[in-house]
């Protein structure tokens, strides 16, 4: 039963990946200019036996149909703005430091968020609950590219404790990583403290604490438990938003992750490049969405009994 | 407004978002802003692209309130005049999402069944896809045309809307009006004009107030990677990122547009949620 699911959400991933394919490509290719165009003019013989070569030449719809041919063998193609670089080397070098940005942004999202929710949650309207949910309005409203050059401003030009930009070391980590993760935090632990309260209204969190159990336990335990469900799928979508978030990101602090490729595949009219980047985001996310869907199923048995909702 | 003595549900819910005092003052602080973005070709202070090279980037003063950048521009004029873009985006984006996302949010729920469901899980997928990056290939590739970017912007923000109105249309299907002007033989436009859309006005105001920002940070997102809007015009997101270039030398820049754009998000948070508590019963009990 649950193979036969994940196997139907597999399958609907073909189509929507197909769609996003064409999509992107047409797009792509109504970009005003074209990739050969650079400062300096070359001659247009030249011109001409670059596109033949790249194929470039031939109406639109068959180089997509070529396109997805090469794609079914796991061929994303030539890079037209590198020569002698293909589209899978240079997507595969810059994937693991997108990967370790996003899961340490995650993890920390999931880190501060959760917690901040419980804590607020369990005494709602008091300071306990106030003070935190003002920072994490601010959080929802001040978005990455105004928080990234205030972090930039205070802690690496003023305190001078981080590196403002640049990659390679742990310590280049902190700001970019901060950034992502307390963004995405900030609605975590609003959704967070929503569920959870809701959660301890209901009969058995009264059991619990009638049954002396300690408040702490009652509220991290019991009501998480139940008020979490939503929060997971809600990481599903989160990851999408970290996703968006690193493309700025990582341009303003200069890290050599998937973001910065994208944004500069596009200036370039890397058509190649353009395709091959946006594939990759949404597979990324399409099963990203799979596995939070899975992870609800496994925290909430009534979800695994095979109701779709 | 009806007569004084008994209080309908909107009376009661204009009453309960009159004593949230935040979403009333955030209004009136919305209301200020789009004013005088509105009215900024008048009111502001220099021509927005005029340049003073001589001048140069000024720190706050009596003559520029809030600073020049490196090219002499008045920032509060640029801000006004960003403000008009922004603020424009998120109005438009939202009325082209609040259409599409009604219509077939209504066409689903009218449909029911494999119908439904079907149209449905396309929202779903749909928004699990990174729709960012299609906004942002569509404003390059539109980026002369103002319009649409307007119409890619909302094109990818009808999503929530569609669902909740789906879900609220199937509830109102079954209601008793709804059925006696079926009876009645009253077209299917008729039914959608007089009773769907009566129904629903109060909860697509609400998340239509919840889709502007969004719709906005989009915006400023493109613009700030440099790929939005162009010169000499400029948004709240593109003075944001030019500022945070030169922040060393003049943080003014960074922090006067910042400083606007996250509170102009902060109020319409502030309403959207008011109005939601206000007039959305069920949302609150959620």
């Amino acid at each position: 039963m649950r193979y036969g699911y994940i196997f139907t959400r597999l399958a609907e991933m073909l189509p929507v990946l197909l769609i996003v394919v064409a999509a992107t490509f047409f797009l792509a290719h109504a970009v005003p200019g074209g990739p050969f165009e650079k400062d300096r003019r070359m001659p247009p013989e030249v011109k001409k036996r670059l596109e033949e070569y790249y194929g470039l030449d031939k109406p639109l719809a068959s180089q997509l149909v070529t396109y997805v041919g090469n794609l079914c063998k796991g061929d994303l193609g030539p890079s037209l703005k590198y020569p002698g670089w293909s589209v899978n080397e240079i997507i595969g070098s810059r994937i693991p430091v997108s990967i370790q940005l996003g899961l340490t942004a995650l993890l920390l999202a999931i880190l501060i968020g959760i917690p901040v929710g419980v804590l607020a949650a369990s005494r709602p309207n008091t300071w306990l609950d106030r003070v935190p949910m003002g920072f994490t309005l601010l959080g929802i409203c001040v978005p990455s590219f105004v928080l990234g050059p205030l972090f930039a401003l205070v802690f690496a030009l003023g305190l001078g404790w981080f590196p403002p930009c640049g990659w390679g070391s742990p310590i280049h980590f902190v700001l970019p990583a901060l950034t992502l993760g307390i963004v995405t935090a900030a609605p975590l632990a609003r959704l967070t403290r929503g569920k959870v309260i809701e959660a301890g209204n209901q009969d058995y969190v009264r059991t619990a604490r009638a049954k002396g159990l300690p408040e702490r336990r009652v509220w991290f335990v019991h009501a998480l438990r139940n008020g979490i469900l939503p929060v997971v799928t809600y990481l599903g979508p989160a990851a999408a938003g970290l996703v968006s978030g690193s493309f700025v990101v990582e341009s303003l602090f200069d890290v050599p992750g998937l973001g910065r490729l994208f944004v500069s595949s596009i200036i370039n009219r890397d058509f190649t490049l353009i395709l091959g980047t946006t594939l990759v985001y949404a597979a990324a996310l399409l099963v990203l969405n799979l596995v939070a869907d899975l992870a609800k199923a496994a925290l909430d048995p009534r979800v695994a009994r095979g109701g779709d909702r | 407004m009806s007569g004084p003595t008994a209080l309908g549900p909107t009376e009661t819910g204009w009453q309960r978002f009159r004593k949230d005092r935040a979403a009333v003052f955030a209004a009136w602080f919305l209301l200020a802003i789009a004013a005088a973005c509105l009215l900024s070709p008048w009111i502001a202070p220099y021509p927005y692209q005029r340049q003073d090279l001589a001048l140069g980037a000024v720190a706050p003063c009596a003559t520029h309130w809030f600073g020049t950048d490196i090219l002499g521009r008045d920032v509060l004029s640029r801000l006004l005049q960003g403000g008009m873009v922004s603020l424009g985006v998120g109005l438009v984006a939202t009325v082209v999402a609040l259409a599409f996302g009604v219509l077939y949010g209504v066409a689903a729920g009218q449909a029911g069944g494999l119908v439904e469901r079907a149209m449905m899980r396309t929202v779903d997928i749909l928004s699990t896809l990174p729709l960012t990056l299609i906004v942002i290939l569509c404003m390059v590739v539109f980026g002369q045309n103002i319009w649409m970017i307007f119409l890619a912007v909302g094109g990818v923000s009808w999503l929530t809307m569609s669902r909740i109105i789906c879900t609220e249309t199937v509830s109102l299907k079954n209601r008793q009006f709804v059925e006696v002007s079926v009876a009645l033989g009253q077209s299917k436009v008729g039914v959608f004009t007089h009773h769907y859309l009566p129904n629903l006005a109060g909860i697509i105001a609400i998340y239509a107030t919840l889709t502007v920002p969004g719709v906005m940070m989009l915006e400023a997102f493109v613009s700030f990677l440099g790929l939005g809007v162009q010169a000499p015009m400029t948004s709240w997101g593109l003075m944001i990122k030019d500022g945070a270039d030169i922040m060393e030398e003049c943080p003014w820049l960074l922090i006067a547009p910042s400083v606007v754009f996250a509170l102009t998000l902060l109020s319409l948070n502030f309403v959207g949620d008011g109005l939601r508590d206000a007039f959305d019963p069920r949302a609150s009990k959620k």
